[in-house]
């Protein structure tokens, strides 16, 4: 077994001194195409941010014919997106699967041994930030962040807030909003943040740390409202929602929607992929849509991208370890 | 009326001749795809959705939804010829189905897939029409509690209606919701169950995997065993006689399908239910409310036209959510909604006072894609029985390796395969045994659901467990389950004084499910 990846790794080695040395990387992206539909895991269930955006990324990419070959979306958000990371690992030197990330990239290896280690992927690229903000139902009496807190205080524990896996980005906000005031939720994991809003105008659950294109549809229905922005600056769609870091509270938090592939992904197909969305975040469609959902569109790709996410990694493993010590 | 102006306006978008061109081509490509075990509407939409970029949204949609009823129609053939159910959605559809097709009257089971379904999918679509917007705050009213209390009620109506071997359902139930709990818990992230460390069990047991295996190796090894000495296959034959007389015998089913359209269309709008649990509960209402319960399971056709109305109408019901929540009910149509994103529609509460051209467009399109499939469908009926007259020999070949790549085809995992295979000799050990396999396939397409909106449920009420009876909704679902598991046991007391009575299933343990298969 060992040799044989010994092997395959001398053959990529090889494979990349000669595309050094021959032509530029442009060239050879122009040379490889994927050859049957190319698989595009989704770290989330449907109809979540994550879901959304990456449909939205397939509809596009077929659409403008920046891919020769189909893409096909794959649901694979068991377990905090353990499911996919496991997947992918199993996908080794495949060059017709990438991944649609998002935060649980890195908190679900993390938390749980699950054989999987994020440096050995090949990122693509980091095509925007999402952000988060706090919501309620329109017909609670909650307008302010002072409200809030008042609110949850007073259920003594009970106060239900649902967001996706435990563990996961939507429960890292809610533990820093409980540190920052001492407050105490009943956090209620769901299996997306589609399933979150429902159960908020529902009535279900009291509140939801979701990204503001999830809770979209509803706020212009005036289902729910938004109380504050956990972003450093106010969101242009909502002009009138406080950050909370201008209430003096430092609870910032962001969400990357990246794409990866597994670990031997042929260079020439990492190249073609890059350039796809390159050309992808370059089109109108998109733009819009990252403005109108709150998004930053804000694009790094490869060395650049493998830094950020270790990065992040080890910040998340101290978020991760100061909320086991809390709790 | 306002409803009926939009709806006009809808249709004169629909009857296009580009439209009902599409309309045609898209019932018809949905046909087949939706016959071939592996192949569900969910691989058909996503073939085809680069397709609708280059015709106008209004068509796009109107393809996809054509598409989406084809396979609706398509899942009833592998079924009914097979005896493997092309998707979760027909499993029901097996039960009656197959039987029938083993007699000799593939063609009428046919006949009656596809008039139920038309009569399903029309009432749904008038439902959908009249209280799209109402009924979306029903859909709403469903937190993790009443979602639980739903599947409870799901399997209630399988324990309990049944005439069966009640200890051997059980069993069954438990087995399938082992099974089920393997691979990555949904609300901690823990493996379970995936023996030592084996990678393939990570992404759990799917469905498909399990009905194939059950199903279609063990109905084969089964067949093998009982033809050895004469091939028992009976050559269908379809003739337009037939099919008046087929057509008749459903006009004596009303009550049955009106049931099973009005039960798919409520169980199909809740955003977690969906198609499958519609179908199983309507073949189990069917069952209990029908004058010969003990018929069911050996080739009764209304066992066939129960399940199929309401899985077309569950299937028009998980369109609700979508559209008036953004929450895609099915894979089908968290595809039509990533379409619906790209088109600039936003789905939720504003769609339909935004983009009513859009909305009605989709809904007048539903008419006219079930009217396209029941013509197409039945048209191709000769067809599709022509295959059963193969030699079984060759037949058994061909299913065989229809198995085998309908299994690894959709995760392109070789484990799937040696899962299918093992699932085959143990699907055949258990019907050799005498143990009923429907439910030990519902509880692995419900179980997950059951576990995870009662742990929800748990997690949000402190650990109450009282919090079930508490709410409306959820408490009507329980006392209903708590009726349907007691019923058979009240029944059997019944039974000793009242011989006649109408609506107690006779118990017999042993013949309704064996001869079913």
């Amino acid at each position: 077994m060992s040799k044989f990846n010994f092997t395959r790794r001398a053959a990529m080695a090889l494979t990349a001194t000669a595309m050094v040395l021959g032509s530029s990387v442009a060239a050879l992206a122009e040379d490889w195409k994927p050859q049957k539909p190319v698989e595009m895991v989704i770290m989330a269930g449907q109809g979540g941010g994550a879901d959304r955006i990456a449909r939205l990324f397939q509809s596009i990419i077929q659409k403008e014919n920046l891919s020769n070959m189909p893409i096909l979306p794959v649901n694979k958000g068991g377990g905090s997106g353990a499911e996919a990371l496991r997947y992918l690992k199993d996908k080794e030197g495949d060059a017709h699967v990438i991944m649609a990330t998002l935060n649980s990239y890195y908190t679900t290896p993390l938390r749980t041994d699950i054989g999987v280690d994020i440096a050995e992927f090949q990122p693509l690229a980091r095509m925007a930030m999402d952000t988060f903000v706090l919501w309620v139902n329109a017909d609670s009496d909650i307008q302010t962040l002072d409200d809030y807190v008042a609110a949850v205080q007073a259920a003594g524990g009970e106060w239900k807030m649902g967001g996706t896996g435990t563990g996961q980005e939507d429960s890292l906000v809610t533990a820093m909003l409980e540190k920052e005031f001492g407050i105490k939720h009943t956090y209620v994991p769901f299996k997306g943040g589609g399933t979150v809003a429902k159960n908020l105008v529902g009535g279900h659950i009291d509140a939801t740390v979701n990204n503001p294109a999830e809770q979209m549809g509803f706020w212009q229905a005036g289902k729910v409202r938004p109380i504050v922005a956990f972003t450093p600056e106010r969101l242009a769609v909502f002009p009138d929602v406080p950050t909370a870091s201008e209430m003096g509270h430092d609870i910032v938090y962001w969400m990357q929607r990246s794409f990866v592939a597994p670990k031997g992904m042929p260079a020439e197909a990492v190249a073609y992929y890059t350039e796809m969305f390159e050309q992808l975040a370059a089109t109108e469609e998109w733009q819009t849509y990252a403005s109108e959902k709150a998004l930053v569109a804000d694009m790094i790709t490869g060395d650049e991208l493998q830094a950020y996410f270790l990065e992040e990694r080890s910040k998340h493993d101290t978020i991760l370890n100061s909320m086991a010590e809390s709790s | 009326m306002d409803t009926l102006a939009l709806l006009a306006d809808g249709f004169a978008t629909s009857l296009l001749p580009l439209n009902l061109m599409i309309v045609i081509l898209g019932v018809t490509a949905g046909l087949f795809i939706g016959a071939m075990p592996g192949l569900g509407s969910v691989n058909g939409v996503a073939i085809v959705l680069p397709l609708t970029f280059i015709v106008p949204p209004s068509s796009a949609i109107i393809l996809l939804a054509a598409i989406y009823y084809g396979a609706m129609y398509g899942g009833a053939v592998s079924s009914v010829l097979l005896g493997i159910p092309g998707a979760s959605t027909a499993v029901a559809t097996t039960f009656d189905g197959r039987p029938m097709a083993q007699q000799g009257k593939a063609g009428l089971a046919l006949i009656a897939a596809a008039t139920a379904s038309f009569v399903g999918g029309t009432i749904s679509v008038v439902l959908f029409t009249m209280f799209a917007a109402p009924l979306a705050d029903v859909a709403l009213a469903f937190g993790p509690a009443e979602e639980f209390a739903l599947v409870l009620l799901a399997f209630t109506t399988f324990v309990g209606l049944g005439g069966d071997d009640v200890p051997k359902t059980i069993v069954m139930i438990c087995l399938g919701l082992v099974l089920s709990t393997v691979g990555l818990d949904l609300i901690s992230g823990q493996p379970r169950l995936i023996f030592g460390d084996l990678p393939g069990f990570y992404s759990g047991i799917s469905f498909l995997v399990l009905a194939i295996g059950a199903y279609g190796v063990g109905e084969i090894l089964y067949t093998i065993e009982k033809s050895r000495t004469s091939p028992t296959v009976t050559p269908a034959k379809i003739t337009f006689k037939e099919l008046g007389a087929g057509l008749r015998a459903m006009n004596r089913m009303w009550k049955t399908m009106s049931l099973g359209s009005f039960l798919g269309f409520f169980v199909g709008m809740l955003p977690a239910a969906g198609a499958t649990p519609a179908a199983l509960m309507a073949y189990g209402v069917a069952r209990q409310t029908s004058k010969q319960p003990e018929t069911f399971g050996t080739g009764n056709i209304e066992g066939v036209a129960a399940p199929e109305t309401a899985n077309n109408a569950a299937s028009t019901g998980s369109l609700l959510p979508m559209l008036t929540l953004g929450i895609p009910g099915s894979p089908t149509t968290a595809l039509l909604l990533g379409g619906m994103v790209m088109w600039g529609l936003v789905p939720g509460p504003m769609l339909f006072i935004e983009q009513p051209d859009f909305v009605w467009g989709l809904i007048s399109s539903l008419y006219t894609a079930n009217f396209a499939a029941v013509v197409i469908n039945i048209a191709l009926i000769p067809l599709f029985v022509w295959a059963l007259r193969m030699p079984f020999a060759v037949l058994c070949a061909i299913v065989m390796v229809l198995c085998i790549v309908g299994g690894f085809a959709p995760s392109q995992k070789l484990h799937d395969v040696w899962l299918i295979i093992a699932f085959g000799v143990g699907g055949y050990l258990l019907r050799k045994a005498d143990y009923p396999l429907a439910p030990l396939v519902l509880a692995l397409v419900l179980g997950p659901l059951m576990e995870k909106s009662f742990r929800q449920t748990l997690i949000a009420e402190q650990g109450n467990v009282l919090a079930f009876f508490e709410r409306p909704l959820s408490a009507t679902f329980l006392c209903l389950a708590i009726v349907f598991f007691i019923w058979p046991l009240v029944g059997l007391l019944f039974t000793r004084d009242h011989k006649d009575h109408p609506h107690v299933p006779s118990k017999r343990p042993k013949f309704a499910r064996t001869k079913k298969t």
